[in-house]
Parts: structure tokens; sequence; C-alpha cells
């Protein structure tokens, strides 16, 4: 079976100051995947050459197959790959309820239509009060997005990053800055939702990782330095050494 | 603080009341088009309704782009104007050829030449947002304006070109030679214009456009491509501003490279604004108030720009929703019955605001009148009272008026603002939120 | 021919030099605050009237000085009380802001000047021809304009590169999103930097009022140009707004001093073909479309190369 995410001796060079130096990772089918490392690794810059948002200097990165690098991120999220932000990225004028349909229509098949009532789409509609539904913001639907709680903005982030119905999903530290009782939430939405699918999370929360996550891999200074079960990384003297070594001291 | 839920939130977005005041709100306005040449029958009134109509569809189009999508544009003007000239030359050629085109649908010519011109240059125009695309569009607008100058056979270069609008041919036995039947013309494609760009609000292009201007970085990860949604929405502001470009051709029987010109950009920029961009009916307001000073104003005082300069800076620096911003942040006071609890702050604030703005206006009309005449004929009427502008007295007055009201307005601005937060905070515990 | 090569460049790079310090300002001023200032040929105008007027009253060497000094104050007190109070509601905003300064200036000017020429005349001191080339006198005060230009562009070239607040312009150049975290006295940096550009296209406006023409509705001409400069350039280079100033100053000297058209060049089209299109453009003279040569300038470069010459950023 061909991953669903394969990244080949990829390098990100700004100027004269490599980011990443040849980057290999393989993400299988329905895997959930975490990447983790410390601070300035290059976990964010990773997820940027993964969706689109900056181009690989040299390298190829695959989605299920297919040659995806130097494509714009529109045309990687219509081939199935969706992704969330570190920052706080959702539509702040809209409502809830606007963001999520709008991130439905495309997969929906609505594309650009100015000859559609947007209300009148049954199929719009039951998607976006479904995820809604699971995201736990239903009740909150006509409040504009700029005004949520931040940990209510997380989630919907993460609900627009799933309503399009994306089958590898990017999640970049869903829940950087939540409170103990609010990233349990987080961990048990993201866990039911990404159900079936294919998951590529970054996070600084080792129990979120080691919960959730099927493999982990681990970046330092843009090379991963190991990858494999979360039994592996904790063995893995390297790993232990660069990373989990120091927060241990 | 704003944990309260909204009350309703039903699945359904619209009940069958709120689609009734809907449609109503619809009937209302057409009765409204329909009745008004009725009571205010007179020539004058009747040609500055048909211009406010004209000015509502120009600004309507032109929220397109600034409300809906977020695109600053400094040229708008260039598709209002082709539009014109599409119309002027379409009706002198069905004229000549006796084609059996009546005069109603001649705006639709208008329309596609400002939607060809659009189709054709906003590909490029709209590969970059936000400063860049102000630039452009600014740019265009003077290339435009420019080549209209040289290219006489198209344009007719200074003097524009003329037509008839009686000599096509009639429909229902009406000539459009009376202003009436022109209004009623005019009354008519307003209707449908402001009809189709607000349904164009209601489709997922629409929503996208809003997507695009809150968050065009986003829009490219839910499958969008930011680039064709400001293009597309480049397209329609164009056909629209045709559309009422062709009707001013129609109106005054003639376009000119003036419709063209950086002055009508501005202007329609200033009516958008001064009116408030995030709300669909905001535009109308300002295409009215701003059609309504110009038309009053150049009568009164030879600076009317000035003022309009005056009015537009005040709105982006204190109310950046412009008037239907204004409007509508009382909603939640009026949903939540805490709007009384302002009113009377509004009172005590009206009468210095009040000197204020009249002093500024004798400090403007003084300078305006002393420099013009220079020291002839010099006595200004403002509200029934002569001024001389080269008193001393007068200047005087003036400076304290400014001076003083200032002062004394700004404590009560500051107690508007009190009296408002209050007035929020109670409205948001109840869960009122806009 | 060589008459007409010598003279155009002479008055392009002046005109360039002229440009460029108003671009400049205007670069400067839209990196460090992301403001694009729509009244800086609203201030240039702003220094033509200040300096015709001071000249009346005082004469121009003080008039020199003095009148850049109340433009750069009007500069400070507009990003003091204006742009600092609409930052929070957004570049476009603050965008509009100086549009609608813009708009009033104009109006302010026209209704205290009127709306024909000043009568603001070249300096006695400066009134005579500098040297002749193929019999054409060359006045004295272009090369003092031109002379003025370069010595601004050197100061503010050292002052770039040499001093602390240099350091900082240039910092904001190549991050602009730096400065924010300079810490307290970004405020007056800023309004610093605004005050300058204001003062810089002030000067511009006092050597250029007596031999350009002094009216209300020159910054409304000049305006688009600028812009077209910076874009052209690429928004938010020096260097590009330097080498675009020159390239239009250039471009649209020669232009003007070109007479020939297409119907010079091929011989004039068959009349009996009426007046159409083609025969527009047929007839058109280079000095004609002059105006509108820095345009299709921009529509090239946003064509082939939308960032600009120099330009790095998206927007």
């Amino acid at each position: 079976m061909t991953a669903a995410i394969e990244i080949r001796d990829v390098e990100k060079r700004f100027g004269n100051v490599g980011i990443i130096h040849g980057l290999n990772l393989s993400v299988a089918q329905g895997e959930r995947h975490a990447v983790i490392g410390p601070n300035g690794a290059g976990k964010s810059t990773t997820f940027n050459l993964i969706s689109g948002h900056i181009a690989p200097t040299s390298g190829e990165i695959r989605l299920n197959g297919d040659l995806i690098s130097g494509l714009r991120p529109f045309e990687i999220n219509r081939r199935g790959l969706s992704r969330s932000f570190q920052v706080t990225n959702v539509f702040a004028r809209m409502t809830v309820w606007e963001n999520v349909r709008c991130a439905v229509l495309w997969a929906t098949g609505h594309r650009y239509a100015f000859w559609k009532n947007v209300d009148d789409l049954p199929e719009v509609r039951q998607r976006t009060a479904k995820i809604l539904d699971d995201i736990h913001l239903l009740h909150r639907r006509d409040v504009p997005a700029g005004l949520l709680t931040y940990a209510e903005q997380r989630e919907l982030e993460i609900g627009i990053t799933i309503a399009g119905g994306a089958d590898v999903i990017m999640l970049d530290e869903p829940t950087a800055g939540m409170s103990h009782a609010e990233t349990e939430r987080a961990v048990a939405l993201i866990r039911r939702l990404t159900e079936g699918r294919t998951l590529v999370i970054v996070e600084h929360d080792m129990s979120v990782v080691f919960g959730l996550a099927d493999r982990i891999s681990v970046l330092v200074y843009g090379r991963i330095i190991a990858s494999g079960t979360p039994e592996e990384i904790r063995r893995d003297p390297k790993v232990k050494e660069a990373y989990l070594g120091e927060e241990a001291n | 603080m704003i944990d309260a839920a909204p009350p309703a939130s039903e699945l359904r977005p619209a009940g069958r009341s709120q689609s009734l005041k809907f449609y109503g709100i619809w009937v209302v306005a057409a009765i409204a088009l329909v009745v008004l040449p009725m009571i205010f029958s007179s020539g004058g009134s009747l040609t500055s309704f048909s211009l406010i109509g004209i000015s509502i569809i120009f600004a309507l189009s032109y929220n397109i782009l600034l409300g809906q999508t977020g695109l600053l544009s400094f040229g708008h003007a260039v598709y209002y104007g082709l539009g014109g000239f599409a119309v002027v030359h379409a009706m002198n050629a069905v004229a000549a050829h006796g084609w059996p085109v009546p005069l109603p649908f001649i705006p639709l010519f208008g329309g596609l030449g400002g939607l060809c011109f659009a189709a054709v240059i906003g590909w490029v125009m709209t590969k970059r947002a936000g400063t860049v695309f102000a630039m452009i569009s600014l740019g265009i607008g003077e290339l435009v304006a420019s080549s209209s100058l040289i290219l006489r056979s198209v344009f007719g270069g200074e003097s524009g070109i003329t037509t008839d609008r009686t000599a096509l041919p009639h429909m229902f036995g009406w000539s459009f030679g009376p202003q009436i039947q022109v209004y009623y013309l005019i009354a008519f494609w307003v209707m449908i214009a402001a009809i189709a760009m607000y349904a164009l609000t209601r489709t997922p292009f629409g929503r996208i456009c809003n997507a695009v201007r809150d968050n065009p970085e986003r829009v490219e990860f839910i499958g969008y491509d930011p680039h064709v949604v400001r293009y597309l929405s480049y397209c329609f502001a164009g056909l629209f501003a045709g559309i009422a470009g062709g009707l001013t051709a129609i109106n005054f029987e003639i376009a000119n490279s003036a419709y063209l010109g950086a002055v009508q950009s501005g202007l329609v920029l200033f009516a958008t604004f001064i009116g408030g961009t995030a709300y669909f009916f905001g535009p109308v307001l300002g295409a009215i108030l701003v059609t309504y000073l110009q038309l009053g104003l150049t009568s009164l005082t030879t600076v009317w720009q000035l003022y309009f300069g005056i009015i537009f800076i005040g709105i982006v620096m204190f109310a950046p929703g412009g008037i239907a911003g204004i409007l509508m942040m009382h909603r939640p006071l009026i949903r939540a019955g805490t709007l009384g609890t302002v009113i009377p702050s509004y009172l005590l604030a009206l009468l210095p605001t009040l000197v204020l703005v009249c002093g500024v206006i004798l400090g403007i009309e003084t300078t305006a009148h002393y420099t013009a005449s220079q020291g002839e004929g010099n006595v200004i009427n403002l509200l029934g009272i002569p001024f001389n502008a080269t008193a001393p007295s007068t200047w005087i007055i003036a400076i304290v008026m400014i001076v003083g009201g200032f002062l004394v307005a700004r404590s009560t601005w500051r107690r508007i603002a009190e009296a408002w937060d209050r007035a929020m905070t109670g409205a948001r515990d109840q869960g009122y939120l806009a | 021919m060589l008459e007409l090569i010598v003279i155009s460049t002479l008055n392009g790079v002046l005109f360039g030099m002229l440009l460029f310090l108003l671009s400049s300002g205007l670069t400067v001023i839209f990196s460090m605050m992301g403001v694009l200032n729509f009244a800086h040929a609203s201030f240039y105008m702003l220094g033509a009237f200040f300096g015709y007027q001071l000249t009346k009253w005082i004469g121009f060497w003080p008039a020199l000085v003095l009148a850049p000094l109340l433009v750069g104050a009007v500069g400070m007190a507009v990003e003091r009380y204006g742009l600092r109070n609409t930052h929070k509601h957004g570049h476009v905003a603050e965008l509009l802001l100086t549009f609608g300064l813009a708009f009033a200036i104009e109006e302010i000017v026209s209704m205290i000047w009127g709306r024909s020429p000043m009568d603001y005349r070249v300096p006695d001191a400066l009134d005579f021809s500098a040297f002749t080339v193929f019999g054409t006198n060359y006045p004295a005060f272009k090369i003092f304009m031109l002379a003025v230009s370069v010595l601004i562009f050197v100061v503010l070239l050292i002052v770039l590169k040499r001093t602390r607040v240099g350091l900082v312009v240039q910092a904001a150049l190549t991050h602009p999103n730096m400065v924010a975290h300079l810490g307290h006295n970004v405020g007056r940096v800023f309004m610093l930097v605004f005050g300058v550009g204001a003062a810089l296209a002030g000067v511009a406006g006092v050597i250029a009022g007596p031999a350009l023409v002094t009216q209300s509705d020159m910054a409304g001409l000049l305006g688009p140009i600028l812009f077209v400069v910076i874009v052209f350039g690429g928004l938010g280079s020096l260097p590009g707004a330097f080498i675009a100033s020159l390239v239009i100053g250039l471009v649209q000297t020669f232009a003007v001093a070109l007479n020939g058209s297409l119907a010079s060049a091929f011989g004039p089209l068959d009349p009996s073909l009426g007046p159409s299109v083609i025969s527009d453009v047929w007839n058109v003279t280079i000095a004609q479309i002059a105006p509108i040569l820095p345009y299709v300038l921009l529509v090239l470069i946003l064509i082939f190369r939308p960032m600009g010459l120099m330009g790095t950023r998206e927007s």
C-alpha cells in the first residue's frame, strides 16, 4: 500500500540558512503520526512544506503516491490533505456557522457557484451541522468567530480543518495554550474525528503525543533522528539524548 | 462574559417570520420607488431621484469589492465610464440600424462593457490584494482615463459622445423622453441590480468572497484559489458598475471622459465607506446621502468637496463601520431594552457638537470667502445670519465656537462612551451580541 | 538628435531624482509602518505652496529651510493624531485616512490659493543659464535642483548606513515585523520617520515649484505616478524605488521630447478610411502618450514580474 505521505530528501533553505536538511518521513494510511522535537527544530516548516504553504528547495513530497511538492495549497487541499494552524487562523468576522460552511463548500462540489442559494443546499447544511455538533459549537453557531473564547477558537480551527472531509489531517499544536481539562477534551475530540483517517500532529504536550500517536518521529535541527512506535521512541538513546533526556533533567 | 447562548439555534437559518420580514423589506423598497415621484413630482426632485438611484447601483457594485471581498479600488469609475460609453455606442447603433431593441434593455450593454473590460484586465490586477491592488487600481484608472482622451473616435475627446434616447424603438408606448419615464426605467434597474447583488452575497461564491476578505491565507487551505475568487468578484463589480454607468449615459444622453476619472472613483469610495461596508444596505444609505449632499451643497458653497473630505476622514477615524455600522451597533441594545440608558447622553452631546460643527463650517466659509473675494462681496449668510468675512469678529466667533464646542463636546462624548459601555454590558449579559 | 539626448537625459535624471525624493520617503514609511501614504504627493504640494508663500514674505533661501520644516510638522501631526488612532482599524483604514487627507489638502489649498497657477519664480541668484549645449541654455536653477536632490540622497545614504535610527530603518526594510518588538520608543520613531518623509516631499515641492507649475492639482497629477514608481520598483525596496524613479523620469522626459508618430514614420493613412481607433493610434505622437507611459510600464511589470523590479514581498 502506498504511504499517505512520503517525504524524500527534502531541503528548505531561506537565503543561506538551511532550516530543513534532507528530511525523510513516511506516514502510512490510517496512521496517527506525531512529529516532536525541540523548539526551532523545523516542525512548523515541515508542515508548511507538506501543505504547500512554502515550496521545498529540493526533494519530493508525495500524497497517496502523487507528487505534490511545488503545488499551491489549494491544489494540495483538493487532493485530500487538510491542515490546521498553530496560531488560530479562522475567519474572524464571519459566524461560527459560516466558518465551517465555507470549509464544506469545495468538497461538496459547489466551488465558485454564484447561481445557487447557499442556504438551500441540504447536504452542506447537514454536514455543517454535523461538524458543529462534533466540535461542540452548535450552540455558538451565530457568534462571530472573533468573539469566541480561545479554547472555542481552537476547536473551530479543528472543525474547519476536518470539514472538507480530507483523508489526511495535519494538526499543528492543537492543544497549545489549553488548560488540562480542555486538553483532555480536545484529545478525545481529535481521536474521534480522525477515526479512519491519517493524522499528522505536531505537539509539545508529551501526554497528548504518547496517548494519541501510533508512531512518532523526532525532528532535531531539520532532520528526523528517529521514527518508530511510542515504545521504540521512549527507548531510543538518541532521542533521550537529544530531546527527552533534556526534559528529564 | 460572552458565554451566554443566543436564544435561537434551530437548524434552518431563516424561519418563516424572518423570511416574511425579508421579502417585506424588498416589497416596501419597490413600492417606495414607485410612489416617490408621485409625492415629489417636481422636475428637480425627479432628476435627483434618478441620480440617487444610479449611485445606489454604483455604490453597491463597489461594495462587492470593498465590503464583500476586501479589495480597495481607487479606479472603479473605469467600469462605470466604459459602461456609459458602451451604452451610448449601442444606442447610436440601434438607432442607426433600426434594430428592434427598446431602451429598457440598453443598460445590459453597459453591464457587458464593464464586464468585458474587467474580465480582460482583472486577471492581472487581482494577482495581488491589499495595498498593491489599491495602487494598481489607481494606475489602471489613470491609464484608461488618459487613453480615453487619445482614442477620440471611441471616447469623443473632451466633449464626449452624445446620443438621443427617444430615437430608439418605444416600449409600452413610452418614448422615454420625459424625465419621469427615465426615472421609472432607472428605478426598475435599481431593483433588478440590487436584488441580483444581494442574491450574489447569498451564494457559495459570495460566502467565499467574505472568507477571502477575512483571511485569504486560510482560504487556500480549504480548497479555494483566492486569486480566482478576487477575479470573479472583480468581474461582477465591473458588470454592475457598467449598468450604473449605462443608466447615467441614458439619463444625460451623453458619455464623456469625466465618467471614467479619479473624481468619480473617489466619490463612489466615499459613498460606500460613509454608508458602511459591513452591511448590504450600507452603500445604499451612503449613495443617498452623498448624492443628496453633492446636489444640495454645490449650490450652497464653493468648497463642498472639502466637506466631503472632512466627513470621510471623520468616518474613517471615529466610525469605520460607517452609518450602517453606527445604526447596527444599536441593535443589541434595542433587543435587550437598554437603549433608553444611552439616549440622554446623546441629547446632552447634541448641542456642543452642533456648536462645534457650526464653528467649523463658519471657519471654512469665512476662509473661502476671504480668499476668493479679496475684499468685496464678502458677506456670508449662515443659517440666515449674515457674517462679514473680513471682520475680525467673525473669525473670533468661529474660533471660539470651534475651541469651546470641542472642549465641551469632548466631555459629552466621553459620557456617551461610558453610558454605551454600561448598556452594552447589560445587553451582553442577556446574550445579545449583535 | 544628440542635443535632444543630452538635454533630455539631464531633465530625465532631474525628474527622476525628484521622484526619488518622494518615493524614498514613501518606501521607508511603508516598510516601517505598513501604511501606504496616499497623501505623500500632497506634502509635496504643500511644500511648493509654503515655499511660494514664504518666498513672498521672507525670500527663497529662508523658505527653502522653513517650508520643509513646516511640512514635516504637518506630517508629524498627521501621524500623531490621525494614523496612530486609526491603526487599530487596520491598514485599509489607514490608507483610506491618507486618501481622505489628500482630498482635503487639495481642497484646502485651492480654497486658500485658488485653482490657477501661482507666480512662483526662480530666485534671482539662480536666474541665469549655467551652460550652453548645442545652442540651448541650460538654466542654473535646474542644476541647483539636481544638486539639492543628490545632496539629500547622499545625506540619506549616510544616515541609513551610519546612525542608530538608520539601522532601525534598515532593519525595518528587511524585517517589517521586527520594528514592533523594538520597545518603548516605537511611537516616536514612527512619528519622526513620517515627519522626515513629509519634509523630504516638502523639499521636493519647494525646489520643483518654480521650475514646474505650482497649482492645486499638482498633487493629483504626481501622486499616481509616484505609486507607479514604488509598485514598479517593488514595494518596500529602496534600491527598487531609486531605479524605478530614474526609469520613469527618463521615459517620461524622452517621450515628451519626441514628436514622432506612426504616421510620421510610415506615412499617413488613406484618408478615405475615416476616423477610427486605428487612425487615432496611427496619428498620436509619442509626446501625446507620454502621460500614459508610466501606467503602461505598470501593466507590463504586473504581467512579467508582479513583485516589482526589486520586490521580495507578496504585499
